[in-house]
């Protein structure tokens, strides 16, 4: 018998959908999609406790027990105060803010420079945008991961971001969802990198008040020839906020992207990142940090796959994991028969602070091509004793000394992030954990 | 200043310090010998207040302070220093944030003002000059690829810095160059006065003869076995250790 979970969810998200099917079915090619997602998700259901993918992360077990899936009409104001203080302190940004999914043109930037063009989601599907068309469930896909089906099938909202040709926009775009109060959010952003375009994305996901939310946010990016795209991911919700992300990406001939995931809070978070380097000369960059603490649950799933020659990819994931916190860590490089030249390169290194921390890693490898270069690397230990006392002997206090060995041991992730005001952000968390 | 009554001490179930007796006044200099294995690193690092070993009797004073009750980074902003046999590398802290910290955090124990960033700079070169260590080694992470006596150097550098009551040198000779024990060993002898005191656990009579000691004593199976004057350690260079041993078992 096949196994089947998350009945009561698919219950309601097709009673959802029936409700709103007049809204979310007015464009004919999304419609479609969204029926094709419904169906495979009353076939298939959500992933079960035993799903090869989510067996460490069952985010199942965990949205059925903590999220109603309610539909939502309440509306909460939110204050420009609120919002700010969820930003990044002196981070120069088009800050483009959704609240409960929906587009927020008060406390949102105009982007007003040529060569990027910003449409809300649910104005692009209505306008008959073709990179809607062109994006929409396009790069991943409802068939292959449940929540992406689930997104297919209710997001209405999100970002439609496209960068022309050559342009190199001046400043990132802050792509910033605010939650409150109702229980689940669904948004897509659909982003074309014209050829030699340049341009830096950051997403963050917040939610207001302490009562449990989930937010399912899909980014579809396409990354033309020699364009270089960056995209940073910011998760530092509530306890009781769950999330998944899907950004899968597409990159074709001698085209850069790097992707900065920083998960320092939630309840429970899973994030997938499938990178396909489609055509020769591509380079991708891989970058996580996860700084956990209290329950938090954090699993990033990660796929590089290299289907052309001489393409170059290198991810470095580290985790630190205090009280009795998880992480998971699974890094996939696919190089396939024609990625000849392939140069793959992956390290995750994780630190456990409690007895009770816990972390799951493992790296896949499936090389079809013979003539590539690849390593992985995976290492768990605690705090190196010997450090901190050598640190402590020269009279550095302990928390002090352990802020030290901490803040080295995440510099080279916290490096690649670039931007400093990220940088600070993160830096800061790591020092007021440990002074707690 | 320092005052070590029947120390014992063990780790993982192995007793190693088997009742330490030891008097040091300020402004000495004590020089502790003996076989490998014998207990010296043990006794530096249980007076550096390692955790991994544990002290199962006796008592420690340090200018009448119990210092087996405190932490140790609490030592060593009461002035305790540790050169360390072994040389920790840690990668991704500079040599230079870490000396910043780690004098500010002594000052404000001892109730001074922080050094600002160029009274520190200041600080740093004159004490560079003392050990003639290289700018370029301080911009490094700490001692990380240091070679061995590169390592030593940047020990008796952290020492110059912090200025410490008591210092405990373990073998900071070894993997010494001839010039570079000279060096370290003048920088030692600079820092010297008549209030503070050193320890230095070394094999050979060589250090001695830049170090003097006012006393030596001979480390064996976790006990004080012998001590004398500084021609103690010319003897031991000339007979070994043979007769100490056959003493010791003989006094058993
Ligand atoms: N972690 C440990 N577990 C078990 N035995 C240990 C441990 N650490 C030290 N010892 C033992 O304690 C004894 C004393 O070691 P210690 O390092 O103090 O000697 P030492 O006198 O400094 O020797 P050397 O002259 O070689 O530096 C040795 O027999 C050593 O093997
Ligand atoms: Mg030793």
């Amino acid at each position: 018998m096949k196994k089947f979970a998350g009945q009561s969810i698919i219950d309601k998200l097709s009673e959802r959908f029936e409700a709103s099917k007049q809204e979310l079915t007015s464009n004919s090619t999304i419609a479609d999609v969204r029926q094709k997602a419904l169906n495979h998700l009353v076939e298939n259901g959500l992933p079960h406790a035993k799903a090869e993918e989510y067996k460490f992360t069952n985010l199942t077990k965990a949205l059925e027990k903590n999220i109603s899936f309610e539909m939502n009409t309440e509306r909460v104001s939110v204050s420009k105060e609120d919002v700010e203080k969820l930003r990044i302190e002196g981070l120069d940004a088009y800050y483009l803010t959704f609240i409960n999914g929906e587009f927020n043109s008060e406390f949102s930037d105009e982007v007003t420079e040529s060569g990027i063009s910003f449409s809300p989601l649910s104005a692009a599907i209505q306008e008959n945008n073709q990179l809607a068309g062109k994006l929409f469930d396009k790069l991943s896909k409802s068939t292959e991961d449940a929540f992406v089906a689930m997104n297919s099938l209710l997001a209405n909202e999100g970002t439609v971001l496209e960068i022309s040709a050559n342009s190199e926009v001046s400043k990132p775009v802050f792509v910033q969802y605010i939650n409150t109060k109702s229980s689940d959010i669904h948004a897509k952003n659909l982003i074309e990198v014209g050829a030699n375009a340049k341009v830096t994305v950051i997403e963050k996901v917040d939610t207001l008040g302490a009562e449990p939310g989930f937010s399912n946010i899909v980014n579809e990016i396409s990354v033309a020839t020699g364009a270089n795209a960056k995209f940073y991911k910011i998760e530092n919700d509530t306890d009781t906020s769950y999330h998944i992300s899907n950004i899968h990406v597409s990159q074709d001939k001698d085209s850069t992207f790097t992707s900065n995931t920083v998960a320092l809070n939630g309840a429970m978070v899973r994030n997938n990142l499938d990178i396909k380097l489609e055509a020769e000369g591509c380079e991708a960059y891989m970058n996580g940090l996860y700084l956990l603490n209290g329950k938090t649950h954090v699993d990033n799933h990660t796929i590089v796959d290299h289907m052309m020659p001489n393409a170059y990819s290198n991810e470095l994931y580290k985790g630190i994991m205090d009280d009795k916190s998880r992480g998971v860590f699974n890094g996939k490089i696919f190089v396939r028969k024609d990625a000849q030249k392939t140069n793959a390169f992956q390290s995750n290194k994780n630190i456990l602070l409690t007895d009770d921390a816990t972390v799951n890693t493992k790296p896949q490898l499936e090389i079809w091509a013979d003539d590539v270069k690849c390593s992985h690397g995976c290492t768990t230990g605690q705090l190196d004793k010997d450090a901190l006392f050598y640190l402590m002997a020269r009279g550095i206090k302990k928390d002090r000394a352990m802020a030290m060995l901490l803040h080295a041991f995440a510099s080279d992730v916290i490096e690649n992030l670039e931007l400093e005001p990220i940088q600070a952000y993160v830096e800061a968390i790591i020092t007021s954990r440990l002074e707690k | 200043m320092l005052s070590i009554k029947n120390l014992q001490a063990r780790i993982e179930e192995k007793e190693i310090l088997r009742g330490i007796n030891l008097e040091v006044k300020p402004g000495e200099v004590h020089a502790i010998m003996g076989p490998n294995g014998s207990g010296k690193s043990t006794l530096a690092s249980v007076l550096a207040g390692r955790e991994d070993y544990e002290v199962t009797g006796g008592e420690v004073n340090f200018d009448g302070k119990d210092l087996l009750d405190m932490d140790a980074d609490e030592r060593a902003r009461e002035g305790v220093f540790l050169a360390f046999q072994y040389p920790v590398e840690i990668p991704g802290v500079s040599t230079t944030n870490f000396m910043k910290t780690a004098i500010n955090q002594v000052r404000e124990h001892k109730g001074e003002k922080a050094l600002d960033a160029v009274s520190f700079l200041k600080l740093m070169k004159e004490k560079m000059k003392l050990v003639e260590i290289d700018q370029s080694l301080l911009s490094r992470s700490l001692n990380e690829g240091f070679s061995g006596g590169e390592k030593k150097r940047n020990e008796i550098f952290q020492m110059a810095m912090l200025e410490p009551k008591l210092a405990i040198l373990d073998e900071t000779d070894s993997g010494l160059d001839i010039d570079a024990l000279r060096i370290v060993s003048n920088g030692v002898n600079a820092l010297k006065s008549k209030d503070n005191a050193t320890i230095v656990v070394t094999h050979y009579q060589r250090l001695l003869d830049y170090i003097v000691p006012d006393y030596v004593h001979v480390l064996y199976k976790g006990r004080i076995v012998k001590s004398g004057g500084k021609e103690l350690a010319l003897e031991l260079e000339e007979k070994g250790y043979d007769w100490i041993k056959e003493e010791a078992e003989a006094a058993v």
